[in-house]
């Protein structure tokens, strides 16, 4: 077994060390019941006492909807900022301290449509972030408009007849940046999958974006409850690089040896209708690392003085 | 070479002399003034440069449109503004000679340096345009001298465009008699990083255009100077804020390209990885500042440069940055607005939008600069200013700072200036993430890595625990917290001082880069025993103290400044529907003083005689009260 795939027996193991699963949590999710999030902020948790994060050493960074309200739920630095808006401060973050662990957190309207600019170009940079898409098809806190990913013809307050146009599909978009460096889809109904993609984008050295499907049981509760009810309108994408966990084989009939770093078939896979698709998509650790190529040498203050000297002297009279 | 000028010539001693470089785009005007300005500068002038620049990169040639150029204010005292219309003029060809002549740039008895090649050119419609061109010129009195610069060019070099420039400078440097060792000097340092052969060929056009200025000239001016005893630089208001950055210890900065503001990131990026830090260029403005804001959040002071139409785009963020309270310095280089308006000349207008732009009320520190020399310093105060106060610092230079050329005493550099490093110490017991002293409103910065310091920060009406929190008493005390912090820093700032006599008939009030043009202009008036004083603000937001008392000691207060107000006895402008100049706004509300104002928004510095003479205008219509 390859150092990143995932054996849900490894989840066993963390109760004997120092934090646990609950020691991430701060309070009560405040989400509907029912509500995706839940699912997703459980997985992080277990992701976190897996990997012991110290709760001072990471941030949560998310945007303006459900699913931002995140970070005020998690043992760990948060900033919960504006919409659209999350990736452009962990950005900046990540940059000024690249030791810290940054996850950010994002809706569908955050990321896809109001923050599309920010998605791009992040993407495109490449920072070292962990990057959570909660997609549930549609605007949730501001009470049930059309995002960019809900699906044509679904009744909404701001299209009564249903959307008009065909919904965007975020893991086509991001797959065709360039510098993309690991696109995956995992849903929130699927716990063990969420926890083994969530731990394989940690991992991962660069932009980790991962599109988790999510139910909203306000206002989308039907959008996915065919592939909720039949496991066989489900593909798992599977490799020795990829993501799996003990019991999903007898879940998903449907499995697809995938090859992440085939970013051909990756684009292929991402566009097809005809199943849903869970599994990483695209993986590359080669590509530059914005925190990375952009590191400089600390310089102290001294040093700093004694330069600038040097600089003046180019404009002395 | 023998420096001496020809028994025929007449040498001219003036106390200062204003010169114009006029050309086409991409013929080299900026380089031939810089070091024209710099030779200057290190002989021992005072010298202030504004360049003449259209908005694209290169218009076409030849048409009023596609003119580019500096102008160069020297003399034997220092020099503070571009001062009035000039005395001197080169230029590469009638059109653009037009476009300055109808911009009424040029002193009445200007005289002009021209291009000799278009009179006679073989394209009968040139030759057309040259005449109608001096035909309306000749409305004054200029004295046109034909100088057959192309074809001395070529002597030297096969493209006259790239050579003009070399011996323009030439004529210039044997009629003011500039130091041929300092020129050179400046051309192989301008050149450096080009072969040996390129200095070499700039230096011969340098001595020719000597030369030839020697062989038909009969007239020099000479300006005396002084030189200086302290060591001084000389450099423009973008570079002195770059370095200004750096020696304030900020190690990232975030933005966008916009005119006139990109060259502070320009001279950034070029040194800043020396010093620890980066510039990153975002995607967009609001991304630039998001970035600029999450390095801050992480313990940097980071800062963001942008000019009107960026920093209209950074407004949610910079609201988000007020209301989480973690530091931030903005640059704005104000342009002509609004919208993209005047992307490459200057205006003051965007004082207001600077203190209210934010849904809200979102309380921030604006400062603007007085002088190129203040560039430099305002980064440092600024920095120190956002940290202290966990606040939005925004800095309000303009276009005439950004790219006017000034000489100021070379700055002792202080470790202190710099950012001190980040308090990772465990927290004490109990502390909040706004434990918001109740007195000043001041807070604790807690940044990520700080052991059991944990907290989510939001953009949300929030308690002291940094919890989302929509009841009023917490609602209304956030608010109170945040103002409170700006009269704690006002509590810092003494009065401004006044320049003149402490009272008197007339104050004039200016911010910003106006200051050098609104005292020589006052000084003008008090020679002709005027009672008239200036006060030059730098603190907008909040005010510097002790207004009203001053305000409280002339008859009549006015301001001056570069954006739009109303006239009244316009059509429907009356007392009542009057609009006020920016400052006169915020000054009428600050103190219930009736102020009035003057201002202008030409698109280029205000010069010291429009002022004058608005002064005298409001200093007769106040006697006749």
């Amino acid at each position: 077994m390859s150092s990143i795939a995932i054996s849900l027996l490894d989840i066993e193991d963390d109760a004997s060390e120092c934090l646990v699963a609950e020691d991430y949590q701060t309070r009560e999710g405040k989400w509907c019941a029912g509500c995706g999030d839940f699912g997703a902020l459980n997985a992080v948790k277990r992701l976190l006492a897996k990997e012991q994060l110290k709760p001072e050493k990471m941030a949560f960074v998310s945007g303006i909807g459900c699913s931002s309200r995140f970070p005020h739920y998690v043992n760990a630095y948060g900033f919960h900022g504006i919409h659209g808006r999350a990736l452009p401060i962990a950005t900046g973050l990540k940059l000024a301290r690249p030791e810290l662990d940054v996850f950010v957190v994002m809706g569908d309207g955050d990321c896809t449509s109001i923050g599309a600019g920010h998605w791009i170009h992040a993407t495109r940079y490449n920072p070292n972030l962990t990057v959570l898409l909660l997609d549930n098809n549609i605007y949730g806190l501001t009470k049930n408009q059309t995002s960019p990913t809900t699906p044509q013809g679904y009744k909404s307050n701001t299209s009564p007849r249903g959307s008009v146009l065909p919904a965007l599909n975020p893991l086509q978009a991001t797959l065709g940046v360039s510098n993309a460096s690991f696109v995956a889809q995992t849903a929130d109904w699927v716990p063990a999958h969420m926890y083994a993609t969530l731990q394989a984008a940690y991992q991962h050295t660069g932009f980790s974006f991962i599109r988790i499907l999510q139910r909203c049981p306000k206002f989308t509760p039907d959008v996915f409850q065919d592939q909720i009810k039949n496991p066989d309108l489900t593909e798992l994408l599977v490799h020795e690089d990829g993501v799996d966990a003990p019991g999903l084989e007898r879940l998903f009939k449907a499995r697809r040896v995938h090859d992440p770093k085939d970013i051909d078939e990756a684009r292929s896979l991402a566009q097809r209708t005809d199943m849903l698709r869970l599994g990483i998509f695209f993986r590359d650790d080669s590509f530059p690392v914005y925190d990375e190529i952009r590191s400089v040498r600390p310089v102290s203050p001294e040093e700093k003085v004694q330069g600038l000297e040097r600089e003046f002297d180019r404009y002395a009279v | 070479m023998n420096r001496t000028a020809n028994s025929q010539t007449t040498v001219t001693a003036v106390p200062e002399h204003t010169v114009e470089i006029i050309t086409n785009s991409g013929e080299g005007a900026q380089k031939c003034a810089t070091i024209f300005g710099q030779t200057c500068a290190k002989m021992g002038n005072g010298v202030w440069t504004v360049e003449i620049i259209p908005a694209e990169i290169e218009p076409p040639h030849h048409t009023v449109t596609s003119t580019s150029g500096n102008i160069v204010r020297f003399g034997t005292e220092k020099v503070t503004n571009w001062g009035d219309r000039s005395k001197l003029a080169v230029a590469f060809n009638d059109q653009v000679c037009l476009s300055r002549h109808r911009l009424d740039s040029f002193d009445d008895d200007c005289i002009i340096l021209h291009e000799a090649m278009w009179e006679k050119h073989e394209d009968e419609n040139i030759r057309n345009n040259y005449a109608k061109a001096m035909e309306e010129m000749s409305s004054k009195n200029y004295r046109f001298i034909k100088v057959p610069i192309e074809e001395e060019t070529l002597k030297v070099v096969d493209n006259a465009q790239h050579g003009k420039n070399m011996f323009a400078l030439g004529l210039l440097a044997e009629i003011y008699q500039r130091d041929l060792s300092i020129i050179e000097k400046q051309i192989a340092n301008i050149f450096r990083h080009k072969s040996a052969k390129v200095t070499e060929v700039n230096i011969e056009l340098v001595k020719n255009g000597i030369a030839w200025a020697r062989e038909n000239l009969d007239f020099q001016f000479q300006i005396k100077s002084v030189p200086a005893k302290e060591s001084r630089v000389v450099m423009n208001g973008n570079q002195a804020a770059a370095l200004g950055a750096v020696a304030a210890g900020m190690e990232m900065c975030a933005m966008y390209p916009i005119t006139p503001a990109t060259s502070v990131s320009h001279e950034l990026a070029a040194i800043i990885e020396n010093y620890g830090g980066m510039v990153h260029q975002a995607e967009d403005e609001i991304a630039a500042c998001g970035v600029a804001l999450g390095a801050s959040y992480g313990g940097k002071v980071a800062l963001t440069v942008t000019s009107g139409p960026g920093m209209a785009l950074k407004t949610e963020f910079l609201a988000l940055a007020i209301m989480t309270e973690i530091p931030l310095v903005v640059l704005n280089v104000q342009r002509g607005g609004p919208s993209t308006g005047l992307p490459t000349k200057v205006e003051q207008s965007d004082l207001l939008s600077s203190l209210y732009s934010q849904p809200g009320d979102a309380p921030r520190v604006v400062i603007a600069p007085r002088s190129i020399e203040e560039c430099f310093h305002a980064m440092v105060t600024a920095r120190r200013i956002a940290e202290t106060f966990r606040c939005v610092v925004i800095i309000l230079t303009d276009a005439n700072l950004a790219s006017g050329v000034q000489q100021f005493t070379r700055p002792k550099f202080d470790v202190r200036w710099q950012q001190e490093p980040i308090d990772f110490s465990a927290l004490p017991e109990g502390l909040r993430p706004y434990d918001w002293d109740s007195e000043t409103g001041l807070s604790r910065r807690i940044v990520p890595g700080t052991p059991g310091g944990q907290h989510t920060v939001t953009g949300l009406a929030h308690d002291e625990e940094s919890h989302v929190s929509y009841d009023p008493e917490s609602n209304e005390r956030g608010c109170k917290m945040r103002s409170r912090k700006l009269a704690v820093f006002q509590s810092t700032l003494i009065p401004p001082s006044v320049y003149g006599d402490e009272e008197g008939d007339l104050l004039v009030v200016g911010w910003g880069s106006t200051q050098g043009a609104i005292e020589e202009a006052v000084d003008r008036a008090r020679a002709e025993g005027m009672k008239i004083s200036t006060c030059q603000l730098t603190f907008l937001s909040p005010m510097e103290p002790g207004l009203k008392e001053i305000f409280s000691r002339f008859k009549q207060v006015m301001t001056v400044e570069i954006n739009y107000s109303d006239t009244v006895g316009d059509p429907y402008i009356t007392e009542e529907t009057r609009r006020y100049g920016q400052l006169a706004w915020l000054l009428r509300a600050q103190t219930l003083v009736d102020i009035d104002c003057w201002t202008s928004c030409p698109g280029q510095p205000l010069r010291p005689n429009d002022i004058y003479n608005s002064i005298i205008d409001k200093s007769e219509r106040g006697a006749s009260k």
